[in-house]
């Protein structure tokens, strides 16, 4: 034996205890910046919180007062994008995963699905404008923001729904079949439950994109500033990510904490919509039964 | 002798280029148990799944011959396959509960065929489950998971399951492959009983349990019938000597 006499990089312990102490600090630098991210916006953005802050409109040129329009217009926005994007694209990937085989055809449309995602969000915004506020005439609406939106969520929506579909076992689907079920009813009574947690993990990210964009709505529905609250889709709104933009960059002599206490407020609602879909989601898989 | 299944000269091809039967003759009596034995990649799971048409979610190029049951061809385009699978039940060599619950998997075949009557789903449960020896084991908790099942007890579900659908045909395709051997000796129970009312067609996992519980056995090799004939027949007297060579294991 000859021991010790190889180079430390052949010794397979300290290796290994190398290898390990290099991907824990990644591990931790990647984390590390998301963790001070919060903390900052936390401490910075806190003192401005209050009932007031939620709950009343904004006054003094928004430099006083509340978000509360922009709080309601976020809401509404995604949920808008909520009515269109899921129902098309859960169907869309339905389609894909279930129906369509591997052809030239689907090819093409996977392929443009992924192209779809890389799409600057800013061009999305002008493509909403010209498609839904000019030409449909819808107007800078909510309306018109949530279907520009919901054209920027799809791709996300449909391939994490494809996906989920996709690692539901085939021999479920066999064993349906085999039982005299349809190809629908395998797929609305075996494949969609199974990959409900899957798809709504895929759901909830795309929402999420959606609720924090300013550059879709920039053109398609979203206000400087409002004094009274939409009460149509079709009426104009503000919104969370785009107020953020107006008082961070337009409104001269705009206190720091109303900016900080914006943020923290949208960055508490993407945080409640993850809560309450995982919760969902924890729900869907305590039924899953494999 | 009735006849149940009449295969004329069936042969089928992979789209990706492998053949898998070639001019299958078959015919096959109502009523008793057929096995069909030999070495994998012979063509055996191919040929039970030609049979409910479950091969159509395959990737199967062509298929040739007829396969006629009750005198009615099943690979003609026009039939009814949702009705075929009704009629011709299959139990898979693993258990494949599905992700629902115990009385959920047996009414499933039922529900899909628009039954919604409580009474009725609850009678055609317990009737399956009495029918594969498992009512004992599971009238308690009906409505926990499958998945919760040991193994053998999974597998008995599945038979249940099939049974539920009231078909005329089983095909079990090495249904024991994954189970311990009191399991396995309970399923082969039920087949004895099923016999009666049922025309059964399985492939078991050794020539043992086919010596065991089929009264017809046909030899598969390569996707060829070797030899056909009861069961008495091939174990004492084989009339080709692969089939000889493959009963005695000196292949396989």
């Amino acid at each position: 034996m000859q021991k010790n006499k190889r180079p430390f990089f052949f010794n397979p312990k300290l290796t290994e205890k190398i290898g390990v102490s290099a991907l824990t600090l990644v591990a931790f630098l990647t984390v590390a910046p998301i963790v001070a991210v919060v903390i900052y916006i936390v401490i910075l953005g806190a003192p401005a919180i209050s009932w007031e802050f939620i709950t009343a409109m904004p006054r003094d040129g928004m430099r006083a007062g509340g978000i509360w329009p922009a709080i309601i217009g976020t809401f509404y926005l995604t949920i808008g994008t909520a009515i269109f994007s899921v129902p098309l694209g859960v169907a869309a990937a339905i389609y894909l995963s279930e129906y369509a085989g591997d052809n030239r055809l689907t090819r093409y449309i996977r392929l443009a699905i992924i192209n779809l995602a890389g799409i600057p969000s800013v061009v999305y915004g002008l493509f909403g404008l010209g498609l839904f506020v000019i030409f449909l005439n819808f107007g800078t609406s909510i309306l018109s923001a949530s279907l520009t939106l919901s054209i920027m969520t799809l791709p996300v929506i449909i391939s994490t729904t494809e996906e989920a579909l996709r690692a539901v076992p085939q021999s479920f689907r066999v064993v349906s079949t085999s039982l005299g079920a349809t190809k629908w009813q395998t797929i609305r009574r075996v494949v969609l439950p199974q990959a409900l947690p899957g798809i709504l993990t895929g759901v909830v990210l795309g929402l999420e994109r959606a609720a924090g964009e300013t550059a879709p709505i920039l053109f398609t529905g979203a206000a400087f500033f409002l004094p009274r609250l939409p009460n149509s889709p079709l009426d104009a709104t503000m919104a969370l990510p785009y107020h953020l933009y107006v008082i961070s960059t337009q409104v001269p002599g705009m206190p720091i904490q109303i900016q900080y206490g914006t943020v923290l407020v949208l960055m508490v609602f993407v945080l409640v919509m993850n809560l309450i879909v995982t919760l969902i989601r924890s729900r869907a898989r305590a039924r899953r039964q494999w | 002798m009735k006849e149940k299944i009449i295969v004329e000269n069936l042969g089928l091809k992979y789209s990706d280029g492998t053949e898998s039967l070639f001019g299958i003759n078959l015919r096959i009596q109502a009523n008793k148990i057929t096995a069909l034995i030999g070495p994998a990649g012979g063509g055996k799971s191919t040929f039970l799944r030609t049979l409910n048409r479950l091969n159509d979610l395959a990737d199967v190029a062509e298929v040739s011959g007829k396969v006629l049951i009750d005198g009615v061809d099943v690979l003609d385009p026009e039939t009814d396959v949702i009705a075929l699978r009704r009629k011709v039940g299959i139990v898979f060599s693993r258990p494949l509960p599905l992700p629902l619950s115990i009385y959920k998997n047996i009414s499933y075949g039922l529900e899909v065929a628009g039954e919604k009557k409580r009474e009725v789903l609850d009678e055609a449960v317990e009737r399956a489950l009495h029918l594969a020896q498992l009512w004992e084991e599971v009238n308690d908790r009906l409505d926990d998971p499958a998945a919760a099942l040991s193994g053998g007890q999974q597998q008995r579900l599945c038979l249940a399951r099939t049974l539920a659908l009231k078909p005329e045909i089983i095909l079990l395709d090495e249904p024991t492959s994954a189970l311990d051997p009191i399991s396995t000796l309970k399923i082969e129970d039920s087949l004895d009983e099923l016999k009666k009312e049922y025309t059964i067609i399985i492939a078991p996992h050794n020539t043992q349990q086919a010596a065991r519980v089929a009264d017809m056995v046909a030899f598969f090799l390569q996707g060829e019938v070797i030899e056909y004939d009861t069961a008495a027949k091939i174990y004492t007297k084989p009339q080709d000597s692969r089939t000889q060579d493959y009963i005695t294991g000196k292949f396989g």
